[in-house]
């Protein structure tokens, strides 16, 4: 019966050529407006750096990539490192680590919170938490400037009860830039450990407590351990956002304190260096990648381990 | 040539499905099945057996790796669903939930392009036939689930196919309504006199409702027949166990005069035995008997079969006698509790067991 | 008196917790109200007033960009969604075939890369088209936002088709209706929640977008996300207290929504 094959083969190819046809929009729109531009900036990071931005097509030259790092004497060939690059860098990953920390602190008795209450109160408090999430980031990076500012809330409230007697400058300084982004990225990291600690059997507990754990071992042997798949999640999602964060430190740190996505944006704007945006772009988006990578690996790690 | 009143008629049909890169699976391993018009056709077997694969077959969700398919004449086995006059009730009803009751059963007419009118007047034709007047304008998730079963089975014969396919369509439902819809859907097949093919893996339910059963396992058709035949007669070890329950014996055939075999078994008794229709054993042979075929008697001297009775366990309705014949194989004799208290037989005590008329049947392997 | 006692309890967690609500809220809630403030400074309450609704409402430029964001989202939310929804169908209820991979990569290739980055790739490319093409209009800003939001569109799609098996489609095909009226019958209205969440999901994404657009306007194309970035560099009035709620309350209306149709569907 090959004329039965033959139906049930030309069936299987229409399916599969009705299938592309239909992916064939989403994935030529993300082509032309992602990742095709993605492309051109690979390219251009191998490229010499053009006199007024731009490149200069086709002369290929492996500087931008070398800038990254170091850099060359004003006058002389003497090679340095790149103190100013890499102290960017440097506090790029520092508040982004520490922003972690601190949603991480904040977080998990949060999402605790929310999974140990009733559950039909659990989505009303769920709901608190995303609100904040899907309004603009800008302008909660406003509402938080408004809070930071000499003349802000938190100084007003301060100087008003006596606590200070000129306001302190919170605004432009690192810490504001860490606590702006830990305030913006919080929500992502409470729901993916609600999510974990929804899950989390209370009677595994009960349990630990029947065989003489206090509470804080509980915690510390039974819960955390369990939850492990939501605290990577949650960790990553938010140092991911962090380490590329944009508006937050540029309206925070007020032009001088620097992370990752302001030094590319200079690199685009007044820097005039093309090359070496692209090389930093690149490698940015490497290290959000590899993260990403770690993630996937521990949430397919905890499944197998559910399945077993 | 299958004869006129073959309303389905399957030739040699296997189906392969491709595995991942491993091992494929073989549903259906050369399959011949003729169903007669008009009859309630059981296809019964355990899980994986492939009766759900052979009624997709029949409906066209799947297409036959090897064989042919035919409706009455015509030969559907490559036609889409929506070209074939025959229509399902899913094991799931898959009712739609964003349509009434209404809308669900007048479905296929509307999309064979049939006239409003005739659509409508059908519908309440319908609704009338599984007695749900009222429920015409709910949504399909705000009834019952015997309700879902009857708009799923409404909906189905709706456009008059000429074989209704049902797929385990009672097993989602409580026992007793179970019961109920048995008798309902005899009673719909009777009225409607379309040709209905049922897939279960519950042998009460293929015994009580089915004009004839296919009993299946790995893909194949093991034994086709009445309910009678099937539990009076199977052919087969694995249709003797699957259905109801059998004492199994070994012997040796001594002397075969037209359907009947002398059997000789391992344990010294000679006894007549009723012989497959076709491909009939030789030698060695596996004897059955029903545990209510058999009696149980206090003498061994005029009994078929002698043992040792091991224990009485009482089951309500009935009794069953646990004996271990003389060459050590284990014999289940049931009987019937009527009013009257029968003769205590103590565990340990030797023990007779007589059979009935054409009891034993001699089975292939 | 001894506290009863309670696995599920921690100490310090709910104290934790509430704070962090507060905190999380206590930016927001001084944003709004010193909108209504009749003085010009955050910190001073001066009594309540709209007239920095008024002022906004009489700003042009204010008004221009929210004019341009409400031109923006909802059409590159459509253009989203319909690519999403096909996308979806494309992706979905099947066996591992040749390239699916692949197309979750690459739909999901705007989330994994960081927004800055796909913003200077799209200055560096759609720079040099304009260029090319002498053409400057919103269609870029369209392009880009479409193609961001795709991934949000998808994802809610793709879980409502997850949850729908084929057997109701299966059923219609027994019911004689052909492949494009089991579409348009059965699997477009079974799925209608989840495109309709999808577009939400893309409206809201677009409407917030500040970096890429900021990278990719030409000049004279500010949204209001970014018409306020460029505010927020000088010393800002409550006018952009006043802005920023009507914002929020409209952001908060379509969360609301998206929240209470997905809790009904389920």
């Amino acid at each position: 019966m090959s004329k039965a094959q033959d139906i049930i083969k030309a069936a299987e190819r229409r399916d599969l050529r009705s299938r592309w046809l239909l992916s064939a929009p989403s994935l030529l729109i993300i082509f032309v407006a992602a990742i095709g531009p993605l492309a051109v900036v690979v390219l251009y990071s191998f490229m010499v750096k053009g006199d007024y931005g731009d490149v200069k097509y086709w002369q290929f030259s492996g500087e931008g990539w070398f800038s990254v790092l170091f850099e060359r004497g004003l006058f002389d060939d003497s090679i340095s490192l790149a103190d100013a690059h890499l102290s960017i860098l440097w506090r790029s990953v520092k508040i982004s680590i520490i922003t972690t920390i601190v949603t991480l602190i904040i977080g998990f008795p949060t999402a605790y919170f929310i999974a140990t209450r009733p559950p039909n109160r659990r989505d009303l408090w769920l709901f608190l938490i995303t609100i904040p999430f899907w309004t603009n980031l800008l302008i909660r990076t406003f509402a938080i400037q408004e809070v930071f500012r000499n003349e802000g809330v938190l100084n007003t409230a301060l100087i008003r009860t006596g606590l200070l007697e000129k306001p302190l400058q919170i605004m432009f300084t690192d810490g504001a830039i860490l606590l702006g982004i830990a305030y913006v990225y919080l929500p992502l990291m409470v729901l993916p450990l609600y999510a974990s600690l929804e899950k989390f059997d209370f009677r595994l507990a009960e349990a630990a407590s029947d065989l003489y754990a206090k509470p804080g071992r509980v915690l510390r042997r039974i819960i955390l351990p369990m939850v492990k798949p939501g605290l990577i999640a949650g960790s990553i999602l938010v140092f991911i956002p962090s380490l590329g964060a944009y508006v937050t430190p540029r309206v925070l740190g007020g032009g001088k304190h620097l992370m990752l996505g302001n030094l590319i944006e200079l690199q685009f704007g007044q820097g005039r260096n093309w090359p070496l945006g692209s090389a930093l772009s690149i490698s940015l988006t490497a290290i959000v990648m590899l993260s990403l990578l770690v993630y996937v690996r521990a949430s397919s790690k905890s499944g197998a381990r559910s399945h077993g | 040539m299958p004869s006129p009143a073959a309303a389905i008629d399957a030739r040699g049909v296997s189906k392969v499905f491709r595995g991942d890169g491993s091992a494929d699976l073989k549903a259906l391993d050369d399959v011949s099945v003729t169903i007669r018009e008009n009859e309630f056709f059981t296809l019964l077997g355990p899980s994986g057996c492939g009766k759900t694969t052979l009624l997709r077959l029949i409906a066209g969700f799947e297409f036959p790796t090897e064989g042919t398919i035919r409706l009455y004449d015509q030969d559907i086995a490559l036609l889409p669903p929506y070209l074939r006059p025959v229509n399902t009730v899913f094991q799931s009803y898959a009712l739609f939930p964003h349509m009434t009751v209404g809308q669900n059963i007048g479905f296929g007419l509307e999309m064979q392009d049939k006239p409003k009118r005739e659509v409508a007047a059908r519908v309440d034709e319908m609704l009338r036939l599984v007695r749900m007047e009222d429920l015409k304008d709910r949504l399909t998730s705000q009834i019952s689930g015997g309700q879902q079963q009857r708009v799923a089975l409404a909906r189905a014969l709706a456009p008059a196919p000429k074989v209704l396919l049902l797929d385990e369509p009672l097993s989602a439902l409580d026992l007793k309504l179970r019961k109920e819809m048995q008798i309902e859907l005899k009673r719909l097949q009777t009225e409607t006199g379309i040709t209905f093919v049922f897939v279960t893996h519950d042998q009460e339910e293929a015994l009580t409702m089915s004009d004839r059963i296919a009993v299946m396992s790995k893909g194949r058709i093991l034994q086709v027949g009445t309910p009678r035949d099937i539990y009076d007669h199977p052919e087969q070890r694995f249709v003797a166990d699957f259905i109801g329950e059998a004492n199994l014996m070994t012997g040796e055939i001594a002397a075969t005069t037209a359907d009947v075999a002398q059997v000789r078994l391992v344990s010294g008794a000679a006894i007549s035995a009723t012989l497959p229709a076709e491909a009939r054993p030789t030698g060695k042979v596996t004897v059955m008997v029903r545990p209510e075929h058999a009696e149980i008697v206090a003498s061994t001297a005029s009994a078929t079969l002698t043992g040792t009775l091991e224990s009485t366990v009482y089951f309500g309705t009935d009794t069953h006698f646990n004996v271990r014949l003389a060459d050590g194989t284990a014999f289940v004799v049931r009987r019937q509790n009527d009013r009257k208290e029968g003769r205590q037989l103590d565990p340990g005590t030797p023990v007779g067991v007589l059979l009935a008329e054409r009891a034993a049947q001699v089975l292939r392997d | 008196m001894a506290r009863q006692f309670s696995v599920r309890h921690q100490r310090g967690f709910t104290t934790i917790a509430l704070i962090c609500f507060f905190l999380l809220y206590l930016p927001i809630a001084t944003l709004v109200v010193y909108a209504f403030n009749a003085g010009s400074t955050v910190g001073t309450w001066e009594g309540f007033s709209l007239r920095w609704f008024e002022a906004a409402w009489e700003n042009t430029r204010i008004i221009d960009a929210t004019l341009r964001s409400l031109t923006i989202a909802p059409i590159a939310a459509l253009i989203a969604t319909a690519a999403a929804t096909m996308a979806a169908l494309a992706t979905t209820r099947t066996a591992p075939y040749p390239g699916l991979t692949f197309k979750y990569a690459f739909i999901n290739q705007p989330l994994m890369v960081p927004e800055i980055v796909t913003a200077v790739a799209l200055l560096v490319v759609f720079s040099q088209v304009k260029v090319w093409t002498g053409y400057s209009g919103l269609g870029y800003l369209i392009m880009a936002h479409a193609a961001f939001c795709i991934p949000f569109a998808y994802l809610p799609i793709r879980a409502r088709l997850e949850t729908m098996d084929l057997t109701l489609e299966r059923a219609a095909a027994d019911l004689y209706a052909r492949p494009w009226r089991v579409f348009r019958r059965v699997t477009l209205p079974l799925m209608w929640p989840g495109i309709l969440a999808g577009f939400m999901l893309a409206f809201v994404v677009s409407l917030d977008d500040v970096v890429i657009t900021e990278f990719v306007k030409s000049a004279g194309q500010d949204t209001l996300p970014t018409y306020m970035l460029g505010q927020l560099r000088r010393a800002v009035t409550p006018e952009m207290n006043a802005i920023s709620t009507v914002f929020l309350a409209l952001s908060v209306a379509v969360v609301s929504l998206f929240f209470f149709l997905s809790r009904k569907k389920t």
